[in-house]
């Protein structure tokens, strides 16, 4: 550990950081711009300048490497003249249009011109104007307060993998642009407005929505893919005005994907405001006790076998808990949380979950997909695996789709087949992942997802165990599921109980008339059409594909609504907090559900949110513990049988519309005519 | 970095000759295994000079598939080096030097006479002027490195040296008739030679002596 | 005065056949094998004797350059696996200097055969030559050279029949002053913009491709073969102590006969253009000022050139620089301010665009400096432009900074007065022109 001295403090420090780093770690701020802790230095801005024994010139701190004995000092007139300077340098082209920007009032060179600033112009030429650029629909660009730090390059070109941003033109004639004119094609692109540290890329969507200083700012966690990122929910009276990403080293660092940012508008649109009754083969508005009274009367009147239930993609625990009790109650074993029809194994933890956790990429050396689009499925985990690959050292396959994932995998085949034959040993990758120190197997639900899903299960744990994947200290065996519901629906049983149907069964019987009544719990992507005849509930907050074919609709609350706990894929439990009440009459959705079951006078003793949570923990232990991966133990799972050759697809095939949320949002549909439908739509083929 | 901005009208394709890609491939083979983009500038300028001396997007987007370059790389290079010309320029390709060891020579008498013959208006800065019939574009360019023969011009590839008023206006004339006069000095003088005879390098004269 | 047979350079005006029949005529690739067989050490030791200091303006030491380079095995194999590069900047672009260029299109087998005893002297089996893109013609009269010596077996495989291997190529540039800075070089010659690089690593370090590189201007590594020749003693005998050997002058601008010649060191700067330029234009009292070392380096008024030597340190004292060594000579018709304007606009042109001081900076100064021209200005703003300079000055990436900065430094220095003088006539013509409308 090398020993430096920071205004007059020496310090033991780590070796191979930087000069700036240390300061942070001795407690001096540093100012700076292009900085960034996860991208690579530039030392383009000059900003956090510092003074160093023995070197004529102040240097950059950012850009230095600590070494033993150096003397570093970071508040002397010398430091103060250098930064000052350097300010004035990125102010006299600055527009200073701050009254109109957007940035405002979160600006890094508003805040650090109160520390560096002039107050006042000697710069007496014209200023440079720079054209805006055009890329995409999420990323509004004011190139005239550009400060050419380059952050959204390095992030573009190291993070994203869309390496599709440049600085073209020199001197101060540098502007940051495609060149082409062209979409930034990234499920991460809103990161560079967070990156950026001045006006000059801010989000399109929110533009002159609302100065920070107005908003409700509510941290909660991420429901659009089953990472559970962290995030923060800004808020103004009754409406979310944008989400941004928080810090949480272990899920999502300080990244989140763009439909987890941008999809917030479909909160308010579509929504179920208020309870419906079908009458006269019409959804009418109806009042809470007649909505409920309607249901009740159903479900009294319903023997038990021929009652359903299935929880969607963004039901919470709570609700499902709920739910689960009160079809126990009934006496329904009918239930299941997996509405894709994934062949999951719900008696083994460890078959479902992604054991080696997110964090576990950066250590693993061999990656096996199969079956799975991560950067559909979850683009914040891709690039996690995109920065593994770009440090080197570990080699990466695919079985499944074959798409550009913004880094190089060898691809090994399409379907079952192939997993076959590296179970088998056919394939060399086999060789890898037994060489491999810390080799992981990632699942798709486009693996499960069909009807030999258990059979492909039981290929993959095959490998897992033949191929060391499991071993002490280190799970490889990973699921990476795109519902954030979903862990959650399994770590609570809502799955089938004895001789219970799952939802094929349920559609199954709805479709041949032995299932009578359905309760869907925001389970808005099955075949509504394979409901038949059966009496259908639908509790949601929008009025998407379940909604429609409801008989009555009971109008729930979204996860920005709601205090509510999800579990990540790595089994991770996280709960939401309210940012915003829900609309109209809508409620929680555990309330909704107590309410219900008192109705049809079967009520369940879940008075408080702490109750619910509490039965929760009985249930499982996991929902004990809140934030932390909590791993599976190993055990047998999946089905030894028939595959069929028919390849692995992954479940989206629109990244922005996924669930209601997304479907009901404009900007989701900018970005669908975008990046689908337009000039940017992918060719599909892996580059 | 010249001529970018502002439409162009762009062809929709480009690729090497045959020549030219056999070519292109020696050049690759100069850089280690995995290091073709060191290629770029020297492809970027023999897909210029395939394209009537000025670089289409096309061009660079069919060098950066040559190079395995993301084509955002390719217009950063080609954006920034001056030599890259981003729109048509004429057959004769004036670039006139003005920076001071050029300009304390006379480079503005250069300048004028180019403004006159070619009925242009240079702004002082290095935007491209073009003559009425296309024939000519003239820039003024930064130093050239050839400051002991200043002033100069670089027409295409040659450089012209030692040039006034009247010697520019008799360049252009030639070369209005597509006839270049040799390169070099336009005064005769013999390299960077003290004009008039040599002070060092006696034994060196050549049978005939000094220009 | 030097007399020709020290001179290095004796087809520095084309006289002879610049290929390698002439080459050898004129002494060339004579012993060249004997040379390598001498070993790295011995021609790192030769190198730093002779006190050779790098030819592109920076003025370091070369064999010490040389010998930061890391070691290698007995047989010339890197220790680590990763080779060694030579890299030669024949980027020649700071205004007033054409010296590479005379030994580019003249004399490019010194070149070649520097190449090769410095690629020993580096451990490097491999080298590039980066021209600038401009010199066309000169890049072709060198590949010519290195093509002739790979079929003559001076270089390639077992180079001279010494054992070594050494392979040569020849680069050109695009245009971009910048790429003469040796890390934006390597950037460039990468395949990406010429931006500088961070120091540290150091290219000796960390160079072309992340291996060690050492980059040396043309005259350097061309001199090399001649100082191995002749000796370091023989080199030592020109110039003052520390300032060894012979050099190339360019005398461009307001003499009588501009020229590039062979001089001793510390020759004077007076007695430079007397005997080799026919003089001042209208007589030595005619001067104005001169630029001695390229366009970065401060400008000096008539009374320090009547008696500075033209060597690193007698220049330094001046608070100027031999840089390149080249002379640029303005007589008393010289708008000086405009001059030296017209310098800050090649600065704001070629600055890259990278870091803030120098994008944002050059375009500054020229901007203000175009209002000195015409006095448009108000006399505090004199001030203000040096304190501009002092801003860019050491807080940049590169030397750019640095470079655009000195120009005006020494203008301000040097002819503050002058320049007060437009700022008050301006305002005076201003009032006489305000006086008429009324």
């Amino acid at each position: 550990m090398p020993k430096v001295t920071i205004d007059g403090e020496t310090i033991e420090v780590p070796g191979g950081i930087t000069v700036l780093q240390a300061c942070e770690l001795a407690g001096k701020e540093v100012p700076r711009f292009c900085y960034h802790e996860r991208l690579s230095v530039a030392g383009n801005c000059r900003m956090c300048l510092v003074e160093m024994e023995k070197s004529p010139k102040p240097v950059a701190s950012c850009a230095m490497p600590i070494a033993e004995g150096q003397v570093i000092k970071t508040n002397t007139p010398l430091v103060k003249k250098a930064r000052n300077g350097v300010m004035e340098f990125l102010l006299i082209n600055h527009p200073l249009d701050c009254p109109i920007c957007d940035q405002g009032g979160e600006c890094d060179l508003q805040d650090q011109s109160m520390a560096y600033g002039n107050g006042q112009s000697r710069f007496k030429e014209n200023k440079r104007a720079v054209p805006d650029k055009e890329i995409g629909p999420l990323v509004k660009t004011t190139m005239t307060r550009c400060i050419h730090c380059t952050r959204c390059v390095r992030f573009a070109t190291e993070v994203a993998g869309a390496e599709e941003l440049g600085a073209v033109f020199r001197g101060e004639h540098m502007e940051i642009d495609t060149y082409i004119e062209k979409a930034l094609t990234s499920e991460l692109s809103g990161n560079i407005v967070d990156l950026c540290p001045v006006g000059a890329l801010t989000s399109k969507p929110y533009a002159f929505n609302a100065r920070p200083w107005e908003l409700r700012k509510t941290e909660s966690v991420d429901v659009f893919d089953a990472l559970g990122a962290s995030i923060r929910v800004d808020a103004r009276g009754g409406e979310v005005l944008r989400v941004l990403p928080r810090l949480n080293e272990e899920t999502n660092e300080e990244w989140i994907a763009d439909k987890s940012r941008h999809a917030v508008d479909g909160l308010k649109r579509q929504r179920l405001d208020r309870p419906y009754v079908r009458k006269d083969g019409k959804l009418q508005p109806v009042s809470w006790s007649e909505a409920l009274g309607a249901v009740a009367a159903k479900l009294k009147a319903t023997p038990p076998g021929r009652i359903a239930a299935i929880a969607g993609d963004m039901a919470d625990c709570e609700a499902m808990t709920a739910l689960k009790d009160l079809m126990a109650a009934v006496g329904s074993p009918n239930l299941d949380c997996r509405q894709d029809g994934a062949k999951l194994d719900p008696s083994a933890r460890a078959s479902w979950l992604f054991n080696s956790t997110v964090a576990g990429i950066d250590e693993a050396d061999a990656i096996l997909l199969v079956g799975t689009n991560p950067r559909w499925e979850s683009p914040v985990l891709n690039a996690r695996i995109r920065r593994r690959y770009r440090a080197g050292g570990v080699k990466i396959a695919a079985i499944g789709p074959q798409v550009d994932l913004t880094y190089k995998y060898e691809y090994l085949g399409a379907g079952p087949t192939a997993l076959s034959d590296l179970a088998a040993g056919k394939i060399g990758f086999a060789e890898t992942l037994k060489a491999a120190k810390k080799p992981m197997l990632i699942v798709g639900l486009g693996a499960l997802a069909r009807a030999d899903g258990a059979a492909v299960l039981a290929i993959a744990r095959d490998i897992a165990d033949r191929f060391g994947l499991v071993k002490d200290g280190w799970n490889g065996f990973n699921v990476l599921h795109t519902a954030a519901a979903r862990v959650g629906g399994l770590e609570l049983g809502f799955v089938p109980g004895a001789q219970g149907r799952d939802t094929l069964g349920i559609l199954d019987g709805a479709s041949k008339g032995e299932i009578d009544f359905v309760y869907l719990l925001g389970a808005d992507e099955i075949d509504t059409n394979r409901l038949g005849k059966a009496f259908v509930v639908y509790q949601g907050h929008h009025g998407d594909r379940g909604a429609h074919r409801a008989d009555v609709v009971l109008p729930g609350a979204a996860y920005t609504e709601k205090n509510a706990t999800y579990v990540n894929t790595e089994g991770r439990v996280q709960q939401t907090r309210l940012a915003v009440f829900p609309p109209g009459e809508a409620k929680e959705d555990w309330k909704i559900l107590r309410a219900l079951s008192e109705a049809a006078g079967r009520k369940l003793p879940l008075d408080t949110i702490g109750q619910v949570r509490a039965r929760m923990a009985a249930i499982s232990p996991v929902f004990a513990k809140l934030d932390a991966a909590q791993p599976g133990t190993w055990a047998a799972f999946g089905k030894a049988g028939a595959v069929d050759g028919t390849p692995f697809a992954s479940p989206i095939s629109n990244f922005y519309m996924t669930d209601p949320i997304s479907r009901a949002s404009a900007t989701m549909a900018a970005c669908t005519e975008t990046y689908l439908k337009g000039s940017a739509a992918r060719t599909g083929t892996h580059g | 970095m010249s001529g970018g901005h502002g439409h162009v009208e762009q062809p929709a394709s480009f690729a090497f000759s045959p020549e030219n890609l056999a070519w292109a491939q020696k050049i690759i083979a100069k850089y280690p295994a995995g290091r073709q983009a060191s290629a770029v500038l020297p492809l970027l300028d023999r897909a210029q000079r395939q394209h009537h001396n000025w670089l289409p997007r096309a061009a660079m987007d069919y060098v950066a598939g040559l190079l395995e370059m993301a084509p955002i790389r390719v217009y950063e290079v080609a954006t920034f080096y001056s030599m890259f010309n981003l729109a048509p320029v004429g057959k004769w390709f004036l670039q006139v030097c003005t920076t001071t060891p050029c300009w304390l020579r006379g480079s503005d008498e250069v300048m004028a006479a180019c403004e006159r013959k070619l009925g242009i208006k240079g702004s002082g800065d290095a935007s491209f002027l073009h003559s009425a019939d296309g024939k000519f574009t003239v820039r003024e360019v930064e130093c050239l490195g050839t400051c002991v023969n200043a002033p100069v011009i670089q027409v295409n590839d040659d450089f012209y040296e030692d040039l006034d008023g009247p010697l520019t206006e008799k360049l252009i004339d030639a070369l209005a008739k597509d006839a270049p006069p040799p390169k070099g000095s336009m005064k005769g003088r013999q390299g960077a030679m003290p004009e008039g005879g040599r002070t060092s390098l006696a034994g060196m004269a050549k049978a005939g002596g000094d220009k | 005065m030097l007399e020709d047979k020290d001179r290095i350079f004796t087809n520095l005006y084309g006289d002879g056949d610049w290929g390698l029949t002439g080459a050898r005529a004129r002494g060339d690739w004579d012993g060249t094998r004997e040379l390598i067989l001498k070993g790295r050490d011995w021609i790192v030791k030769e190198m730093q004797d002779s006190g050779l200091r790098g030819r592109g303006g920076a003025g370091f030491p070369t064999g010490m350059k040389w010998s930061f380079m890391p070691k290698t095995t007995p047989d010339g194999k890197p220790l680590d696996g990763r080779p060694h590069y030579l890299v030669v900047n024949a980027d020649e672009s700071e205004p007033g200097t054409c010296k590479d260029r005379e030994i580019l299109r003249h004399d490019p087998h010194k070149l070649v055969e520097g190449c090769l005893l410095a690629g020993v002297a580096m451990g490097a089996h491999a080298g590039y030559i980066y021209v600038r893109g401009e010199f066309y013609n000169e890049a072709s009269h060198l590949e010519i050279a290195v093509q002739q010596a790979y079929e003559a077996g001076l270089i390639g495989k077992n180079a001279c029949g010494s054992g070594w291997d050494f392979d040569l190529y020849v680069h050109r540039g695009a245009g971009a002053y910048i790429c003469g800075e040796e890390t934006a070089l390597i950037e460039s010659l990468e395949g990406k913009k010429g931006q500088p690089r961070l120091k540290p690593p150091f290219p000796a370090g960390m160079g072309l491709y992340g291996c060690p590189t050492t980059v040396n201007n043309v005259e350097t590594i061309a001199v090399a073969p001649t100082i191995l020749r002749r000796g370091a003693t023989w080199f030592t005998s020109f110039g003052r102590p520390k300032n060894a050997g012979t050099k190339l002058f360019c005398i461009s601008g307001h003499v009588n006969k501009p020229c590039t010649v062979e001089e001793a060191m510390s020759i004077p700067l007076k007695e430079l253009i007397e005997k080799h330029c026919g003089g001042v234009r209208g007589g030595w009292d005619n001067l104005l000022a001169i630029i001695p070392g390229g366009a970065s380096v401060p400008v000096l008024p008539k009374s320090i050139c009547d008696t500075v030597l033209m060597d690193f340190d007698a220049l330094r004292e001046q608070r100027s620089g031999l840089g390149t060594a080249a002379v640029i000579v303005m007589d008393k018709s010289t708008d000086i301010v405009k001059a030296i304007a017209r310098l800050s606009r090649f600065y704001m042109h070629e600055s890259c665009g990278q870091c803030t001081p120098c994008r944002e900076g050059t375009g500054w100064l020229w901007r203000v400096m175009q209002r000195m021209v015409k006095g448009q200005a108000e006399l505090p703003e004199i001030d203000m432009l040096e304190e501009v300079t002092r801003q860019i000055e050491g807080h940049t990436i590169c030397a750019l900074g640095d470079a655009a900065a000195w120009p005006v430094q020494g203008l301000i220095r040097h002819f503050r007065p002058e320049m007060e003088a437009r700022i008050r006539n301006y305002k005076a013509a201003l009032q006489v022109a305000r006086a008429a409308a009324e």
